[in-house]
């Protein structure tokens, strides 16, 4: 694996700050299952990390323990140099993370613009009185706020469908809302729970467009889950290999292709 | 308020656009939806927004007589692009925004564009592929910088930046030497034809052509400032400009854009445009989704729908027109008006509509009829780029689905011999940029024009009926008179039918490709269980060909009834298994057939009709959206349709 200095500039002119996540010997159990053993990774500033591994690997367990929803009973997790205490998943975000979830979790009856208005809780800080009454301070903090998602829908240009329920949207529309919903916290790492799962190939590389959009327009971190070899290459600037809860490859996508146990895991090993 | 005539000084739209300022300077000029939210700019907005670009364009070195490229959805700013081009002389040419990289290539090299101003990523990468071959190119200004930051910036900039750049220069007087240098008869704006047949062709149209042209449209409606127009329709059609720029300039109506092009039909609704434009697919679409939607409503609603359409047919029409109508139907039709077509209006976004146009294509006698019942003035309009859009018009109440209208204000026409419409008028276009051949040989010396259209004119009313394109109306074996398109609109008035092609020129008899409307028929298939998975089969399924047999049966019965186009009754039909597609050159970016291209292409199909086989194997290739070929098979079904005799040969 290559060894990184503290920042570097990558081929395309992006620069990768300082390590940002350090996930440091974390070993994860339920009951008896150890759903992950004792891997350790860092994701930086800026970089887009992706993890990958067959079914059962153990990913979304890794994603669930970044965002703090398990806490691991073994190892730490540091976060822009501190270590993190066992937190509640609002305290997470307050800190600056957000995820999205592989099956998808938006309020099905409220309006695209709605949903993506949740995501702007951690900003407000009217009370929900003052908001019900909608008067002075209330009123101005939701006009700024509905500014920052009116600029995100342009982002992800879901403009024509704003007012529509989010339960009337097709699959590949909800996964945009819920990145929506995600960008609208101004989250400085953006966790995302397989992104393109169930997608045809056109929506796939729609995605694809965004996550880098948002990357390179925002400068926002992302670490991700995905199943798809060829979306994880051209993506991600380092990419974690796992199976059966273990880290069998850490690197850049060239290097991870070339990694005999990458291989095996994904096409299986010959037996005499 | 009556308009200063143009002899003063107002021979430029720049010109225009300072009378405005000081006309109406701080009202309304250009709308455009953004973040959810309707940004207004004033007439003195635009004027110091044009001036920015102007002057930024200078600081490049741009020189009088550039061509400057202009590619991008409806935005206000790039609207601005064309008159800040204007005012330093420069000729603004907007080029289609779904235009594929090779076809912006052909454009860019054959007008010569030094600058080229981008909407956004994607036509800034059209034109990066188009620029590897072209030596003219210099410098590309683009207005949506996303996802461009990591761009090779040495040439292009962002419009902002131009701008800036142009308010800091201090060239202002040399801005207003060159803004007052233009003349009546400089040029105002070229546009590429669509190009039915060969290359696009760059029409040149001078000050004079638009600002007449506008002026003499505008009185014929009684457009003014207060008016309300949505730009929606490509920038690079001669209408566009027209609407959004030349009438928009001498009226000082307000151009309104769309959020994007999947919000038009909501930004419709909130703008309720006044003066409303549309080709006649358009009003089509709507009226097929109105219909569905009525006939997956309650049976009530249904009836009270039904019932009051009634009413509206007989009694609006005549309404528009001012023809007495009785009482009891006047009462009626406010009540029907109450409960159902006001807020259908509404619904359309069509209830401010003062005068409306459709024109193109023919609009089916039904869907006109539906629109002008609901109290909607729809008129048509023919024309052409070539003539600054207006040729024929339909004054208010001598509106009907036939024809195309009187000669324009200013326009003289006259009938070849061979059926072929001719006009002069003051919009008449200067040349074809470099193409002195085809500019001879399309106007002649007195000024006359060739539309390249077949009509006459009618007895007793004046109004012009265009039959089809004169050179695809031949004649069949026997000598009859062969009119494809004639029965090409009376298929295409089925809604389950989108396109249809006949062919028959030189043979015996006629025999047809049809296109199903997807919406429509996936609709009628969902109602009546019919199950499918593609396009493709959904097209070939026995039903669905019921279906259109009886619409061509109809059709064929209707065109017997004609003493000269009998002959051209379909015969033998198909239902092509792919929507023919401007991406595989089988359409123009308008939307037009192009007929020498389908014949070529679906050869095999066409010799499959004549020779009497029931079915044929094809496979075609296709293009997709992204430029990738692939191809795809099929076995078509071909079926027999009943043919009817004239009754008055027949008697």
């Amino acid at each position: 694996m290559k060894d990184i200095a503290d920042s570097y500039v990558t081929e395309d002119g992006r620069t990768i700050g300082k390590v940002l996540m350090d996930m440091k010997n974390i070993t994860l159990r339920f009951g008896g299952v150890e759903a992950i053993k004792d891997i350790s990774f860092d994701i930086r500033e800026g970089e887009i990390r992706a993890i990958i591994g067959p079914n059962g690997a153990g990913k979304s367990s890794m994603l669930n323990v970044i965002s703090g929803f398990y806490n691991p009973q073994v190892g730490e997790v540091w976060f822009r140099g501190e270590k993190r205490p066992p937190m509640k998943p609002y305290q997470v975000a307050r800190q600056g993370i957000a995820r999205t979830f592989q099956n998808i979790a938006l309020f099905e009856g409220m309006s695209v613009l709605d949903n993506v208005m949740t995501g702007r809780l951690r900003q407000m800080q009217t009370g929900m009185f003052a908001q019900a009454l909608w008067w002075g301070k209330a009123q101005r903090e939701e006009t700024e706020n509905r500014e920052a998602v009116e600029k995100i829908i342009d982002f992800l240009e879901i403009q024509a469908i704003r007012k529509t329920p989010v339960g009337r949207l097709p699959y590949g529309l909800k996964k945009r809302v819920e990145l929506a919903r995600a960008l609208a916290a101004e989250p400085e790492l953006l966790l995302l729970d397989e992104p393109m799962a169930g997608m045809n190939v056109e929506e796939k590389e729609d995605m694809s467009r965004y996550i880098l959009d948002v990357n390179d327009e925002f400068g926002t971190t992302v670490a991700l889950i995905e199943h798809d070899m060829g979306v994880v290459m051209d993506l991600s600037d380092r990419v974690v290999v796992m199976d059966y809860g273990r880290k069998i490859g850490d690197g850049t996508p060239d290097e991870v292709r070339g990694n005999q146990d990458v291989i095996d895991a994904y096409l299986g090993v010959q037996h005499d | 308020m009556t308009p200063a005539t143009p002899e003063g000084a107002l021979h430029s739209i720049p010109a225009l656009l300072s009378r405005n300022v000081a006309q109406h300077g701080a009202k309304a000029a250009y709308r455009e939806k953004e973040y959810g939210i309707w940004q207004s700019w004033t007439w003195a907005d635009v004027a110091e927004e044009t001036d920015a670009l102007a002057l930024g364009l200078l600081v490049l070195g741009a020189e009088a007589g550039d061509h400057i490229a202009i590619i991008g959805r409806n935005r206000p700013a790039l609207y601005w692009a064309m008159i800040a081009a204007q005012k330093i002389g420069c000729v603004p040419v907007p080029l289609y925004q779904d235009a594929a990289a090779e076809e912006i290539a052909y454009a860019l090299d054959h007008c010569g564009a030094r600058f080229a101003i981008a909407g956004d990523q994607e036509q800034v990468d059209k034109i990066a592929d188009a620029r590897d071959g072209l030596t003219t190119l210099e410098h590309v200004i683009y207005l949506d910088g996303r996802g461009l930051r990591k761009y090779d910036h040495s040439a292009m900039s962002s419009y902002a930046d131009v701008q800036d750049k142009g308010r800091a220069s201090g060239l202002s007087a040399v801005l207003a030497e060159r803004t007052a240098a233009q003349n009546y008869d400089s040029t105002c704006v070229m546009l590429y034809t669509s190009g039915t047949t060969g290359r696009p062709k760059g029409v040149v149209l001078s000050n004079r052509n638009v600002i007449e042209t506008s002026k003499n449209s505008a009185e014929f409606d009684y457009l003014k400032a207060g008016d309300e127009v949505l730009a929606y329709l490509p920038m690079a059609w001669v209408g566009d400009f027209i609407f959004s720029i030349g009438q928009a300039m001498w009226t000082g109506f307000c151009v309104n854009c769309p959020e994007s092009e999947h919000t038009m039909m909501t930004d419709l609704r909130e703008i309720g445009p006044t003066y409303y434009f549309a080709p006649p697919r358009v009003f089509e679409g709507q009226l097929t989704s109105v219909m569905i939607r009525m006939e997956d409503a309650g049976r009530f609603k249904r009836h009270l729908f039904n019932h009051a359409m009634e009413v509206a047919r007989r009694v609006g029409p005549d309404l528009l027109d001012g023809k007495p109508v009785g009482f009891l139907d006047r009462l009626k039709y406010r009540i029907g008006s109450l409960l159902v077509f006001g807020p259908l209006k509404n619904t359309l976004g069509l209830s401010r509509v003062r005068v409306g146009y459709t024109a193109g294509e023919a609009i089916g006698p039904e869907i006109f009829d539906f629109y002008r019942a609901l109290g909607i003035n729809l008129k048509q309009l023919y024309g052409q780029t070539e003539a600054t859009v207006f040729i024929t018009q339909q004054p208010d109440g001598e509106v009907r689905s036939d024809t195309v209208g009187v000669p324009s204000p200013g326009v003289e026409i006259k009938i070849a011999e061979s059926g072929e419409v001719f006009y002069r008028s003051p919009g008449t276009f200067v040349e074809y940029y470099k193409n002195a051949e085809s500019t001879a040989s399309t106007k002649d010396a007195e000024g006359w024009v060739a539309t390249g259209d077949a009509g006459f004119i009618e007895e007793g009313t004046g109004h012009l009926r265009i039959i089809d394109r004169a050179k695809d109306v031949g004649k069949l074996a026997d000598g009859g008179l062969f009119a494809p398109k004639y029965v090409e609109n009376k298929l295409k008035f089925y809604p389950n039918i989108l396109e249809a092609v006949v062919f028959g020129a030189g043979k015996d008899r006629c025999v047809a490709f049809i296109n199903i409307d997807l919406t429509a028929v996936g609709n009628w298939a969902e109602r009546n269980n019919i199950a499918y998975s593609s396009y493709q089969e959904l097209s070939q399924h026995p039903r669905v060909l019921e279906m259109i047999e009886g619409h061509v049966n109809a059709v064929n019965e209707s065109v017997a009834e004609d003493d000269m186009l009998s002959g051209c009754q379909i015969h033998r039909f198909l239902v092509l298994h792919k929507e023919l597609d401007a991406d595989d050159g089988e359409m123009t970016r308008t939307r037009k057939v192009r007929r020498a291209v389908i014949g070529e292409k679906f050869d095999d199909l066409i010799t499959a009709l004549y020779d009497g086989s029931s079915e044929v194997y094809t496979e075609t290739e296709v293009t997709y959206e992204d430029g990738r070929k692939g191809k795809i098979t099929a076995t078509l079904d071909i079926r027999d349709a009943k043919v009817f005799s004239n009754r008055k040969a027949a008697a």
